[in-house]
């Protein structure tokens, strides 16, 4: 993992006294909050609905239990015993006090985090596929051009002040799992013909307002230009990406506005500038940063264990379990393993103190030291022994986080939403924990197969519901809340975006809508190998319309 | 903010700086956690007047943002008519294990 080194630990301190001295000026009087304001936001401290909120960064959404512990610990201390972890792998925290935010990061500093750029018109975290470097389908681990970028992005003097917020994802394995085609960059890892690792760089994708899915802009870049290619995107978007209209100034738009092919020559334009020169990579860098990310020393075990078959076999619970929350690892006899925080009727993405205190514990004894949040708001351990399942599942029991739901419909994204979130038209928490229940028996979702759903409470869309398999809207009609429904979002390669499939619904109507459309599902399928979204795109919208709103 | 119909029932709201709470303008231009204990306004001109309070409490760094929400009157006090100010003042729907419905209010009504 990472260790700051001692520029990224002055620098992370200085900053913090800087922000310390902000919020003393505020406080006495001497900064207004227009003033404070754009300050703040470079800091991660929102005002929202009910208090402050902070974001601190988890870069590429990795940590370490030491990490996980501080968390805990600054839940337990300077807010109400719980966290968020969001869908770009951050944690939000919904109610600390302005006073005490300089102390907080001042801890979080000491375990090499902080809170910086997670707002404002800046580069934000780059996100990665949250099985990085345990992967079995991985290429190479993006975790350490995750890193290159994250340094040099921070901070970074020409671009922090773009005309809206940048955000950047990286995949490193054949299937993405970092839906990098609907970011601002999406990077995705190859190699390239003569063996070097590559990227193809995605432009212009993202959610919001206006989903757009991203222009391949350029198919192959070697590692070493990568940095000079990214800033000559940012060059170009700084200069003509529009600052006249909020709604109007993502490099989504621009890209749209202006063409792929015109963009592309900007770009190119610019980069032959950069080219070769300061930016470049040298070889021996990026070999220095992939040292921090080797595996973890992972003792040889037989590809299948007979401690876990056994203890399987005579537990219907943990079969359950292994079926749906283990993922293939890169070394035999080792597995990935989520660590669902979508409890049946619970809030997506929320762990008590107490519940990230346990998980750094099986971190540290189980897991190498080694956790990840994921885009779809859980916990990962990337590297478990598969002898070691039974006991690790034990204590997730014990710790009501052994939900064996990753991937299915319990298994959803949603938004704060108007519970929290100062944006939001309508409550997105109580549509996730009314779903949840309606299909909360394993059995049931198991048999329904994979199937997601996500929720945003606004048209900003921080559910993602436009990639949802089945996507929820909450909006506004006259004062009440109302929800839209959409089918057919994808966030993968086979990149979607969700279409509207009528009338919309009351929250209390929502659960029954879900239910036909699943049960619609169920009727169509060829068999239960077609998942969810083949099924729908074999068929089309009209046997699902014609469930939900009946023949016109 | 806007003028107020003369029939129009409003309270003061804002956020305290030093930590972010919500708060309403109470008895003694004070500023309170519970909406229970805030001052209703009634008519243009109180409203003016206490809209005016609300911003020297802004300039004096106690509070940020005030502006005035619709009232009505329930058997504890002001109640927001809008379903988000209403959210605001009794706390998220979602987490009453942890953010205690304001004495006995709750807001799915």
């Amino acid at each position: 993992m990472y260790r700051y080194d001692e520029f990224d630990a002055a620098f992370v301190r200085q900053r913090t006294e800087q922000f310390t001295d902000q919020v003393a000026r505020r406080l006495s009087g001497e900064l207004s909050e227009e003033e404070f304001r754009p300050l703040r936001l470079m800091n991660g401290v929102y005002l929202q609905l009910h208090a402050y909120m902070l974001r601190v960064a988890i870069p590429y959404g990795t940590l370490s239990s030491r990490q996980m512990r501080m968390l805990a610990r600054i839940a337990r201390e300077f807010d109400k015993g719980y966290g968020h972890f969001t869908t770009r792998q951050n944690i939000q925290y919904n109610w600390p006090a302005l006073r005490d935010i300089p102390e907080v990061l001042r801890l979080l500093a000491d375990v090499e985090m902080h809170a910086i750029q997670t707002s404002g018109n800046c580069i934000r975290n780059t996100t990665a596929d949250h099985f990085a470097g345990a992967a079995a389908d991985e290429i190479a681990d993006p975790r350490p051009i995750a890193e290159v970028i994250r340094q040099w992005s921070s901070i970074h003097p020409e671009f922090s002040f773009l005309p809206r917020k940048f955000k950047i994802a990286v995949s490193g394995a054949a299937t993405d799992r970092a839906a990098i085609r609907f970011h601002d960059i999406g990077l995705q890892l190859v190699r390239g013909p003569d063996g070097g690792k590559g990227y193809e760089v995605w432009v212009g994708g993202g959610q919001g307002r206006t989903p757009m899915i991203a222009k391949l802009i350029r198919p192959f870049i070697e590692e070493t230009e990568l940095l000079a290619y990214l800033e000559a995107v940012l060059r170009v978007y700084n200069r003509y990406g529009r600052r006249d209209n909020k709604y109007k100034a993502r490099i989504k738009i621009l890209v749209h506005e202006t063409g792929e092919a015109d963009i592309r020559a900007d770009i190119e334009e610019e980069y032959a500038r950069l080219k070769g020169g300061s930016l470049t990579v040298p070889a021996e860098e990026i070999r220095r940063i992939e040292a921090y990310f080797t595996l973890p020393a992972m003792p040889p075990r037989p590809e299948a264990s007979e401690t876990l078959d056994t203890a399987r076999a005579s537990d219907p619970a943990l079969a359950l379990f292994c079926a749906q929350n283990l993922h293939p690892h890169r070394v035999p006899g080792y597995t990935s393993m989520t660590i669902s925080l979508k409890p049946i009727g619970g809030i997506p993405g929320d762990a008590t103190a107490e519940q990230m205190d346990a998980v750094a514990d099986l971190a540290e004894a189980f897991g190498f030291d080694e956790l990840r949040v994921s885009h779809e708001q859980n916990l990962i351990l990337p590297h478990v022994a598969l002898d070691d399942v039974p006991d690790v599942f034990a204590r997730l029991v014990s710790m009501g986080l052994a939900t064996a739901n990753a991937g299915l419909v319990t298994d959803i994204i949603a938004c704060p939403g108007l519970d929290y979130c100062a944006l939001a038209n309508a409550r997105s928490i109580p549509i996730a924990q009314s779903i949840s229940e309606r299909f909360g028996d394993a059995q049931r979702q198991r048999d329904i197969g994979p199937l997601s759903v996500k929720i945003s409470g606004c048209i900003n869309a921080c559910g993602h519901h436009h990639v949802g398999h089945i996507g929820i809207l909450g909006v506004d009609r006259k004062g009440e809340e109302f929800y839209q429904i959409t089918l057919g979002g994808a966030p993968g390669a086979d990149a979607a975006i969700g279409s509207i499939i009528g009338h919309g619904f009351l929250a209390d109507q929502v659960p029954d809508a879900i239910e036909t459309i699943v049960d619609t599902y169920l009727a169509v399928r060829r068999d239960p190998a077609e998942p969810f979204l083949l099924a729908l795109r074999r068929v089309g919208e009209a046997p699902f319309k014609e469930a939900l709103y009946g023949t016109r | 903010m806007q003028k107020a119909a003369a029939s129009t029932l409003q309270t003061i709201t804002a956020n305290r700086l030093s930590d972010g709470i919500v708060v309403f303008l109470g008895a003694h231009d004070r500023w309170v956690e519970r909406i229970t204990e805030a001052r209703v306004f009634e008519g243009a001109e109180a409203i003016a007047a206490a809209t005016a309070v609300g911003e020297a409490a802004n300039r004096a760094r106690l509070i940020l943002g005030p502006y005035a929400i619709d009232v009505t009157t329930g058997p504890r006090g002001p109640v927001p008519v809008r379903f988000r100010e209403k959210i605001r003042a009794f706390g998220p729907t979602a987490r009453t294990d942890v953010v205690a419905p304001a004495f006995g209010e709750s807001v799915a009504a």
